[in-house]
């Protein structure tokens, strides 16, 4: 059994992530402070809730920091806000990011209705461990106002096309983010978690 | 490829049991909403809209059960209203696996408490269902409009289509996306249950009045309703009931006829 954690800000649904995750066999514990005896094999930054609460619940309530915790030896899977706090700074908040990812977090063009919510096709453009077995071209569901702005475009490894084109997927080293909710994805989503946990069990 | 027009069925729920009724009237069962939103969800549904129609008090817990059966079966989107009236009630239905509340009396009665979600929440998990009726007694003020001759605003009912508000359908629109409202779902009162198709120049006004996405709801009898809205409207998504319920169509067999009208689904 592969043991993950969600950590959980305290606003939103993480209930179906949990769903998700038991489904394909993990084990599955909601924290809501990194201070765990228990050792996790992967951690889950799900993707409900404020941008600058959710920093302050992850920095302020520890402790032992996120960067501690994860060491660099944790998988951590970032969805949607999750995401979007592996870098350095978002226009959704003031407070600083997790900055495992150089880079900010801009607002989506005004031209286009947001939040930007529904099912996006991916244009997957590189391989990656998460994506594993996903055709291109596969339905994903979104909903988000915010859309990441890496520095270095190389983490990018699948987009979706929303009148720009939204960073999807990003990859480095043991951090995955997606902007959408591969818990929502219907099929194609739960094929994405499984690739997660199998990175998580190595 | 684009984004793609949602379908939604949507399960009106009255003491444990999908119901159906016409002009937000006279009930019919339809069905167990778990084994519905199962089958929906596993048909290629683009999300669920869970609206609990009795919303009384003594509910809550039976529904507070029944939202997290329903999370556990289905890996979509998931909305649930009906008598949300504070924070806790809407906290209590998404850590029990709902993705987004829709607010409706409560939203009217309480304006404040749009913005109150969007801040704990987030924009996206804070709908604002809308229920509107044509009212022909014209009233200065009111964005006013022209059919068949007679003249009429829209206006905003509550308590499930009882009780006129005064306000009106655009103005009310764009005062709940400044609050902070993250999507609408626009129920036109004059065609629900009709099955004679959305109500398309309701539809039009408010996607236009608005900047987030705003869901058709109300007279769809069949697949072409919806080609309908989505051809004749910039609407995000099209809800629907009773085509779904009882077996007339399945939710891939609506999908299958729509793209082939060229309108971008997930299919």
């Amino acid at each position: 059994m592969v043991d993950v954690a969600i950590f959980d800000y305290g606003a939103g649904n993480i209930f179906s992530l949990k769903t998700a995750l038991e489904k394909n066999d993990a084990n599955v514990d909601i924290i809501t402070s990194f201070d765990q005896s228990k050792k996790y094999d992967g951690l889950l930054l799900p993707g409900v809730g404020n941008f600058d609460p959710a920093i302050r619940s992850i920095r302020d309530y520890s402790a032992l920091g996120f960067h501690d915790f994860v060491k660099e030896k944790i998988p951590v899977l970032g969805i949607c806000l999750g995401m979007e706090m592996f870098f350095q700074q978002s226009q959704e908040g003031k407070e600083k990011g997790l900055d495992v990812m150089n880079g900010e977090v801009v607002l989506l063009p005004n031209d286009m209705k947001i939040p930007h919510m529904g099912w996006n096709s991916l244009e997957i453009t590189k391989d990656s461990k998460i994506l594993e077995g996903v055709e291109n071209d596969s339905w994903v569901y979104f909903v988000h106002s915010y859309r990441a702005k890496p520095d270095n475009e190389d983490i990018i490894v699948a987009s979706a096309d929303y009148g720009i084109k939204v960073p999807a997927v990003v990859e480095d080293k043991l951090f995955f983010g997606t902007q959408f909710h591969p818990e929502k994805s219907g099929k194609v989503g739960s094929l994405m978690i499984k690739n997660f946990l199998r990175v998580c069990s190595k | 490829m684009v984004l793609t027009k949602r379908i939604i069925p949507c399960l009106d729920v009255a003491n444990g049991r999908v119901v159906k009724g016409l002009n937000f009237e006279s009930i019919k069962d339809a069905g167990d909403p778990v084994q519905l939103a199962e089958k929906y969800s596993n048909e290629g549904a683009d999300e669920l809209v869970f609206l609990d129609i009795t919303a009384s008090s003594e509910q809550r817990e039976t529904i507070k059960s029944l939202v997290k059966k329903i999370a556990e079966v289905i890996d979509i989107p998931f909305t649930v209203g009906g008598g949300v009236k504070s924070l806790q009630h809407a906290r209590d239905i998404l850590l029990n696996g709902a993705d987004k509340v829709a607010i409706n009396t409560g939203a009217v009665k309480n304006p404040e408490v749009i913005t109150e979600l969007m801040e704990l929440f987030g924009k996206q998990c804070v709908v604002v269902a809308i229920d509107s009726r044509r009212n022909y007694n014209l009233e200065k003020g009111k964005n006013i409009f022209s059919e068949n001759g007679k003249q009429f605003w829209f206006e905003v009912f509550i308590y499930g289509g009882k009780k006129g508000t005064g306000l009106d359908v655009i103005d009310w629109s764009k005062k709940i996306e400044e609050l902070g409202a993250g999507e609408i779902l626009l129920t036109s009162i004059d065609r629900d249950g009709t099955k004679d198709g959305y109500d398309i120049l309701l539809t039009n006004e408010i996607v236009h009045a608005v900047g987030i996405p705003v869901i058709a709801s109300g007279g769809c009898g069949k697949p072409e309703d919806m080609i309908d809205v989505f051809k004749n409207t910039e609407v995000n998504a099209a809800l629907a009931a009773s085509i779904f319920h009882y077996e007339t169509h399945s939710v891939n067999r609506v999908k299958e006829l729509i793209q082939k009208q060229n309108i971008p689904v997930r299919y």
